[in-house]
C-alpha cells in the first residue's frame, strides 16, 4: 500500500530547441512525507512539474504517478491536485466560479467548492473577481484548486510566494498535515530555509540535473560544517597575515570573509586561541559558528547557477582592453554575486592564459576567488582593489598570495564561501 | 474532511492505516469517473461567468437588432419601393456586423485560457484534452446558434410587420433565420478552432477578420482582365457574399446558392477543428 501514489521519474529529459531544461532526472517521491523540490530559479523545477502533470511531453524518459503516466490515470483530478501558477486563472471570473468550473470538470460535488474556500480562508471574497486578488490571495485560490479533488498526490510549485508570515505558517502546517494523512506532497521552492522547516526529504536540482536526493536530516549533517570566525585588529593587517599563516601551518583552512574576518575550519577554538597567543597576535573575535543550510545549498547549487554568459562576453571585451584602457575589472562580477568559478580545467578562455596564481594552493581563503586570477592577467584590475576594499589587508603587489579579494562592485549580498567546495 | 461525505463512505473511515503501517489516504468524497457531460457543465459555467461573454453577445444582439430595425425604419420612412428585393434581406447588414462579436467570442473561448494560463489548470483537472475542446466547441456553438436564431427571427418578424413587400415564403424564412444562425455559429466555431491553433487572442481575431474581409477587398482591386475569373471567385466565395446568399442578396447570379455556403463553411471548419484537436493532443501547454 502507499506505493500506488508514488511519483517516479526515470531519466526525465526535456529540451526546448537548443536549451536543455531538464536532463536525465530520476527520482522518487514517496507518500506520507513532504518532499521538497529545490533549485535556483530556472533550474527546471516548473518544467519537471509540468511533465509530471502531462502538460509537457518529456523529450526522453518518463514520469509516472502510481505507475501510470498522468494522462492515463483514471479520475486524474481525484488522484492528483496541483498548484502550478497562482496567476493561472481567468481574472474576470470570481473565485467561486473558477473553482466551480474545475469541480464540475472533475465530477466533484458542488459543496466541496465551499469547503475548500473555507479551508484556504477565501470564503469572504468568493464572489469577487480574482483579478483584484493579491498574490497571496491568488496562492490561496491555487491551493484551493489543488485541494478540490481531495487527492492522494499533491504538487505545489512555489506555494509560499507572496504569502504573508501568517500564510506561510499556514502553508507549512497544511503541507505537514496533508503528508501526515498519508498523501504524497511534492513542494518546490528556491528557498532552502523554507524547505528545512517544511520538508522531510529533499530533491535538489540545478540546471535541470539532480544534485541531491536525501532526507533533510542527512542533508543537514552532511552540509553544515562547523567553523570559527576569527577577527584580528583591523588596524594591523600584518597580524592577520601572521595568524593566517600560523593557522594554515597548523592544519587549519582559512577563508576570508567579506568584512575581513577569517573563517577557520579544521581547528578547535581553544587551539586557535593557543596558536594566536604563541604567535603573539591579539584577537578581537573568536566565535563558534555553523554554516547555515542556506549556505550549504548555495555551495551545492552555485556550480549550477547560470554563469554561461561569462566566457563569451569577456572574450568579446578582452581584446581592446589588453590595450591601455581605462577600465578596471568590469568582468569579475559576472561570475555571480557569490560564486567562485567552478573548477573548470582549461575552461574560461579569457583567464586561461593567466597562471591562476591563486589556483588551488595558497588561497583557501578567498571569499570570491573569481577575482583572484584577474590581477595576474589584467593590468587594470589591481588598482580597483584597494579603493573597493579598504580593510583588505593584503597588499596587492606583494605576494605569492594574490590580493585579497576585492569585494566586487556589485556584490549585492555579502557572503563568504569556501573555495574548496568542489563544485 | 469531516461530516458531509462520511455517510456515503462510512466503511473507509475506521481503517486509515495500511497493513505495513504506511498510511494511504482515501478521500471520503465519492469518486466517479468524469464525463463529457461534466466538461459541458464546466464550460457552461466558464462561459457565463465572465463579463466579456456578456459584452460580446450584448454587442452582437444590439448590432443585429439595431441595424436590422434601422434599415427597416429608413426604408419605410423614405417610402421607397422595395420592388423585388426580399424584405428579410434588410437584416443582412446587421448580421454581417454581428458576426464580428461572435468571432471574438469564439476565439476568446479557447485563446483566453492560454492568455491567462488557465489552460494548465483546466488540463490538470481534465487530462483528456479532446474532451475539453469538444465541450468548449459544443457549448460555444449552442450559445452562438441560439442567440443568432432568436435575434434574426425577431428582426425578421419586425421587418415583415413594418414593411409591405413580397411576402417571404417558408423557405425564405428558414434560410434567413435557421440558415443564417447555423452559418454564423459555424463561423464562430471556425474562430474557436483558429483560436485553439494560434493560442493568442489578438492574433486569432485578426486572422479571422482577415478571412472575412480580405477576399472581398482583394477582389475590389483586381481591375486586370486576366484576373477577372479570380476576382469573380473571390467575390462569390467571400464570407459576406456567402452570407448574402441566405437572403437572396448575392452580388452575382452564379456561385453558391441555396444552402451551399453552409456546407462550404462547415467543411472548412471541420478541417480547422480537426487540426485544432490534433495540435492540442500533441503540443505542450
Amino acid at each position: 500500500m502507499g506505493l500506488h501514489t508514488m511519483i517516479e521519474a526515470v531519466g526525465l529529459t526535456k529540451r526546448y530547441g537548443a536549451k536543455t531544461a531538464v536532463y536525465n532526472l530520476s527520482f522518487q517521491v514517496r507518500p506520507g512525507t513532504v518532499t521538497g523540490f529545490l533549485g535556483p530559479n530556472g533550474s527546471g523545477k516548473s518544467t519537471t512539474m509540468r511533465m509530471i502533470l502531462g502538460l509537457d511531453e518529456p523529450t526522453s524518459g518518463h514520469v509516472t504517478i502510481g505507475g501510470h503516466p498522468f494522462r492515463k490515470l483514471t479520475n486524474a483530478p481525484r488522484q492528483v491536485g496541483a498548484l502550478l501558477d497562482a496567476k493561472a486563472v481567468h481574472g474576470g471570473r470570481s473565485a467561486r466560479s473558477h473553482l466551480m468550473s474545475l469541480a464540475q470538470l472533475s465530477g466533484i460535488p458542488a459543496q466541496r467548492v465551499d469547503e475548500v474556500l473555507g479551508v484556504v480562508g477565501l470564503q469572504d471574497v468568493a464572489k469577487r473577481r480574482s483579478k483584484g486578488f493579491s498574490l497571496g490571495m491568488g496562492q490561496r485560490l491555487g491551493i484551493a484548486a489543488a485541494l478540490l479533488g481531495d487527492p492522494q498526490v499533491l504538487l505545489f510549485d512555489e506555494p509560499i510566494n507572496g504569502l504573508d508570515p501568517e500564510g506561510i505558517h499556514w502553508v507549512r502546517n497544511l503541507m505537514k498535515t496533508l503528508a501526515a494523512e498519508g498523501r504524497t506532497v511534492f513542494v518546490s521552492s528556491h528557498l532552502m530555509s523554507e524547505m528545512a522547516v517544511t520538508a522531510d526529504h529533499l530533491i535538489v536540482i540545478g540546471r535541470g540535473q539532480l544534485l541531491a536526493d536525501m532526507s533533510v536530516k542527512d542533508f543537514i549533517s552532511a552540509n553544515s560544517a562547523d567553523f570559527a570566525r576569527v577577527r584580528t585588529p583591523q588596524t594591523e593587517p600584518q597580524q592577520r597575515e601572521k595568524l593566517s599563516s600560523v593557522l594554515t601551518e597548523a592544519g587549519g583552512h582559512v577563508m576570508t570573509e567579506q568584512d575581513g574576518a577569517m573563517r577557520v575550519t579544521g581547528l578547535a577554538l581553544p587551539r586557535i586561541s593557543d596558536l594566536a597567543h604563541e604567535a603573539d597576535v591579539r584577537l578581537w573575535e573568536l566565535s563558534p559558528h555553523q554554516a547555515s543550510l542556506e549556505e550549504a545549498y548555495m555551495r551545492m547549487t552555485q556550480g549550477a547557477v547560470d554563469y554561461r554568459s561569462t566566457a563569451d562576453q569577456l572574450a568579446g571585451f578582452q581584446q581592446p582592453m589588453q590595450q591601455p584602457g581605462g577600465y578596471a575589472e568590469p568582468a569579475a562580477p559576472q561570475q555571480g554575486w557569490y560564486a567562485p568559478p567552478p573548477p573548470q580545467p582549461g575552461g574560461q578562455p579569457p583567464f586561461a592564459g593567466a597562471p591562476l596564481p591563486g589556483g588551488p594552493a595558497p588561497a583557501p581563503g578567498y571569499a570570491a576567488p573569481a577575482q583572484a586570477p584577474a590581477p595576474g592577467h589584467n593590468p587594470y584590475a589591481a588598482p580597483a582593489a584597494p579603493p573597493a576594499a579598504p580593510p583588505a589587508p593584503a597588499a596587492p603587489p606583494a605576494a605569492a598570495q594574490p590580493p585579497a579579494a576585492a569585494p566586487a562592485p556589485d556584490l549585492t549580498k555579502s557572503d563568504s564561501d569556501s573555495p574548496e567546495d568542489a563544485r | 474532511m469531516t461530516t458531509p461525505y462520511q455517510q456515503q463512505a462510512p466503511q473507509q473511515a475506521p481503517q486509515p492505516y495500511a497493513p505495513q503501517g504506511v498510511a494511504s489516504y482515501v478521500s471520503p468524497i465519492p469518486v466517479r469517473r468524469a464525463t463529457l457531460g461534466d466538461a459541458l457543465a464546466s464550460e457552461w459555467t466558464k462561459i457565463r461567468s465572465v463579463r466579456s461573454t456578456m459584452w460580446t453577445l450584448g454587442v452582437m444582439i444590439v448590432l443585429v437588432l439595431g441595424i436590422g430595425l434601422l434599415s427597416s425604419v429608413a426604408v419605410s420612412s423614405s417610402g421607397a419601393d422595395l420592388g423585388e428585393t426580399p424584405v428579410l434581406s434588410l437584416g443582412f447588414f446587421g448580421v454581417l456586423l454581428g458576426a464580428i462579436p461572435v468571432i471574438t467570442l469564439g476565439v476568446m473561448t479557447v485563446a483566453s485560457e492560454y492568455g491567462t494560463g488557465m489552460i494548465r489548470t483546466t488540463l490538470t483537472a481534465c487530462p483528456s484534452r479532446s474532451r475539453v475542446l469538444t465541450a468548449k466547441a459544443i457549448v460555444f456553438f449552442v450559445v452562438a446558434f441560439v442567440i443568432t436564431l432568436v435575434t434574426t427571427a425577431l428582426v425578421g418578424l419586425l421587418q415583415t410587420a413594418m414593411l409591405d413587400g413580397v411576402t417571404p415564403t417558408g423557405e425564405d424564412w428558414l434560410r434567413a433565420t435557421l440558415g443564417v444562425s447555423l452559418y454564423i455559429a459555424t463561423l464562430g466555431l471556425l474562430s474557436l478552432a483558429v483560436g485553439s491553433l494560434i493560442r493568442h487572442s489578438a492574433g486569432a481575431i485578426t486572422i479571422m477578420i482577415g478571412v472575412v474581409l480580405l477576399p472581398l477587398v482583394l477582389a475590389m482591386f483586381m481591375f486586370s482582365e486576366t484576373l477577372a475569373d479570380l476576382q469573380q471567385a473571390l467575390f462569390e466565395y467571400s464570407i459576406p457574399n456567402q452570407l448574402g446568399v441566405f437572403y437572396d442578396a448575392s452580388v452575382t447570379s452564379s456561385g453558391p446558392s441555396g444552402w451551399d455556403p453552409l456546407w462550404i463553411l462547415a467543411g472548412v471548419t471541420a478541417a480547422a477543428l480537426g487540426g485544432a484537436f490534433l495540435a492540442l493532443e500533441k503540443r505542450d501547454v
